[in-house]
């Protein structure tokens, strides 16, 4: 390789530089003001996490994975994720195998940083050396992997339901700015390496361009635009990706090693909440995921939409969006790149002004009337289990609404022989979760404490909730040392497993629905499905699993009327009652008086079916 | 007030006098929250309410209050929601009564009202 030019410079790289050096110092402030507003003790944090080898590697697989090869959106549909990763990993190993080209041929020009990008410009061939070949053949490979996801990328503009997508995000300018740039970059490089082809040397893809196009491209006279319009291509792109969608590249780097530091939504609009609305990549995944969205009028008021009016700091629209929310966390389930729309929307709603503190310093612990149920039945020697713990039975609120799960409970207790005490037969204090979800977390951990104690004093050695909304945060903020945290499903599967219970399968066809809050808030999927195969035939509803839809009893919305909430229930019953069960199951009462409004045909809580599933005495 | 002559206590008067009472805060939870009016006192809310046993909380005893001015009391019994919303659940009429406690709590007990 032979330089043409002394001056290693032209003009045209200008665009190119000046967007660049914009671009780095807006992404470099940014990064570092993040990192700043976060709290203290979650800086330290992340420092240490960035020495520690099992993070670092944790983060460097990440980087490729998420960043590079868009593995999840592989798994949700492979068009869609060989266009993304196409586009991601091709450039960047055009980047690469451009610097590399630089340090091996013209190591002198390494501190250029428009070098790389315009090499071909600079340089002429003089022998074609295998490596050379090697390389050109290399570059002109990943230009044609990118060519091809912009093909794919500009199909999906029209046609977005190839690529596993009903509804896409409507771009705002910035995007379709960057949309456009992004597009015009690949086509006109090819076209501007086209020129040179004959000169610095090409591989199958510029060489036969030079050949096929030879009068256009022979003239030099044609050249300098095209090498113009290829840099101000770039330009534009770096210019407006720190005001579009395209943000989330470098974003979504700083987003990685903190995630897998362990840190957590700490606040409204500082720090992690910040990072994850710039890593929004607007894909869209979230508007068909999300529950509301069987009214048209909601798609708006999907995640993306919630990220993009952050950005632009309408108030107004925040708040809607996020009182609206029923907080199932599907969003967050889908997302490929990790934005937690249900923890967004949640310190959106802590950071609101009240001047009204609900205070629970009245309430004594002893003073609820949980009465004590003494029931010690006779121990069957031959059970080996898990029995010698006392069972304490926390119904919860919407079970006090449901009264048949307690009562199915509380018989199956009795037919397994447990030690047991229902801590709230006749009202007790709620867990807090409701609370929490309204974003006020002060009085949410009043509760906590208050029921924490009544816990503690109960001598328990399992807590038992048969209310899914319960359990996750009696699992995640509770601290209940040595106390078992269980659902009922769990509970039940343990009891059959252990042979507690006598249970007969029957042949009605039960459709399982997980209930947001269990699936996908505390990740119990299979021990409901262990438990309803024994009772009955399992079938499996159009989306289940992480992509169970919301009931849309969801408590988590606050602004949501009643009204409202039936399109969203009647959608969830039409993926249920796809493959015609004879019985819809679920595990949360709530789920259960919701789809029993509209329902076709009977819904039950695990536990009834259980409870009539198993005979009255084994003992 | 005469207090406590031989164990006896005169009870303040609940005697209403709606031209003294200060509509404006009401009227302003009406604009935000038009369901405020459309609860028709079935009683469904305070049947349900954890709360209702340790603070009497009750919804429908709180929009009475608060449409009468009697606004400490009102305050009293909602410091002890929990907002579980089962009253949402059970309401006939669909009143989002956790939105409406949001709303009370925002709208009212500003420092010069409390």
């Amino acid at each position: 390789m032979r330089e043409i030019y002394l001056s290693g410079y032209n003009n045209f790289v200008l665009p190119f530089v000046i967007g660049m050096l914009f671009c780095l110092t807006w992404c470099i402030i940014g990064a570092a003001r993040i990192i700043l507003q976060l709290p203290g003790k979650d800086r330290k944090r992340f420092f240490l996490s960035l020495v520690n080898p099992k993070t670092m590697s944790k983060n460097i697989r990440d980087w490729f994975c998420d960043c590079l090869f868009h593995v999840k959106l592989w798994k949700r549909n492979k068009l869609l994720g060989y266009m993304h990763s196409s586009i991601a990993f091709g450039w960047f190993m055009l980047i690469v195998i451009g610097h590399i080209e630089v340090f091996l041929y013209t190591p002198e020009r390494v501190h250029q940083i428009w070098y790389p990008i315009f090499f071909r410009y600079f340089v002429a061939v003089t022998d074609t050396t295998m490596k050379g070949s090697f390389f050109f053949f290399l570059m002109d490979f990943f230009l044609l992997i990118v060519l091809s996801g912009i093909v794919l990328a500009i199909i999906k503009r029209a046609h977005s339901r190839l690529f596993g997508m009903r509804r896409t995000t409507q771009p705002s300018l910035p995007d379709l700015i960057g949309l456009y740039s992004l597009w015009s970059i690949f086509p006109l490089r090819l076209l501007a390496e086209g020129f040179t082809a004959d000169i610095s040397g090409g591989s199958f893809l510029t060489k036969s361009l030079n050949m096929v196009l030879h009068s256009f491209l022979s003239d030099y006279m044609n050249m300098l635009p095209t090498w113009w319009a290829y840099s101000i291509a770039l330009g534009i792109f770096m210019c407006v990706l720190p005001f579009s969608r395209y943000m989330h590249i470098p974003a979504e780097i700083l987003l990685i090693p903190l995630r897998n530091a362990g840190i957590s939504i700490s606040s409204a609009r500082r720090g992690m909440a910040s990072i994850q609305v710039y890593s929004c990549p607007s894909c869209g995944v979230c508007i068909d995921a999300c529950p509301m969205g069987a009214v048209k009028a909601n798609t708006k008021d999907s995640t993306v939409y919630l990220n993009r009016q952050l950005k632009r700091n309408n108030k107004a629209r925040i708040d809607e969006i996020s009182e609206k929310c029923l907080l199932c966390g599907k969003c967050t389930a889908v997302c490929p790149v990790g934005v937690e729309g249900d923890k967004i929307r949640i310190a959106q709603r802590a950071a609101k002004k009240y001047n009204l503190t609900p205070d629970y310093s009245n309430i004594g612990t002893d003073a609820v009337n949980f009465q004590y149920n003494k029931k010690v039945i006779q121990k069957n020697n031959n059970v080996s289990s898990s029995d010698n713990k006392k069972v304490l039975y926390f119904a919860g609120c919407m079970t006090a609404l449901t009264p048949v799960i307690m009562k199915s409970m509380v018989s199956l207790l009795e037919k397994a022989g447990a030690e047991y005490d229902v801590m709230d037969r006749d009202g007790g204090i709620c867990c807090g979760r409701p609370m929490m979800m309204a974003g006020r977390i002060g009085p949410a951990r009043q509760m906590i404490e208050k029921n924490t104690r009544i816990i503690k004093e109960s001598g328990a050695g399992i807590l038992l909730l048969s209310c899914p909304i319960c359990y996750r945060i009696f699992k995640e903020n509770y601290k209940l040392e040595g106390i078992e945290i269980l659902h009922h499903t769990q509970y039940i599967e343990r009891m059959i497993n252990e042979g507690r219970l006598d249970i007969d399968r029957s042949d009605s066809r039960l459709v399982y629905h997980d209930p947001c809050e269990l699936g996908r808030g505390c990740g119990v999927y299979q021990s409901p499905r262990n438990v309803v195969s024994r009772a009955g035939v399992l079938v499996e509803a159009s989306k289940n699993g992480k992509e169970s839809i919301c009931c849309g009893g969801s408590i988590g919305s606050i602004s949501l009327g009643f009204d409202k909430r039936r399109p969203l229930t009647e959608n969830a019953l039409a993926s249920l009652t796809a493959d015609s069960p004879d019985i819809i199951v679920t595990a949360c009462p709530l789920c259960r008086s919701t789809f029993s409004r509209y329902a076709d045909r009977p819904v039950n809580d695990i536990a009834e079916i259980v409870d009539k599933a198993t005979s009255a005495d084994k003992r | 007030m005469m207090e406590n002559i031989f164990g006896f206590s005169i009870s303040p008067s609940s005697a209403i006098n709606m031209d003294k009472v200060d509509r404006a805060l009401f009227e302003e939870l009406c604009r935000v929250e038009p369901d405020a009016v459309r609860c028709m006192a079935c009683g469904s809310c305070s049947a349900t309410c954890p709360a209702a046993a340790f603070s009497g909380m009750s919804i429908r005893k709180v929009l009475l209050c608060l449409q009468r001015g009697k606004e400490k009391e009102a305050f009293r019994m909602m410091s002890n929601c929990m907002l579980c919303g089962k009253c949402t659940m059970v309401c006939p009429r669909g009143i989002n009564t956790r939105r409406l406690v949001l709303s009370i709590s925002r709208i009212y007990g500003k420092e010069d009202t409390k």
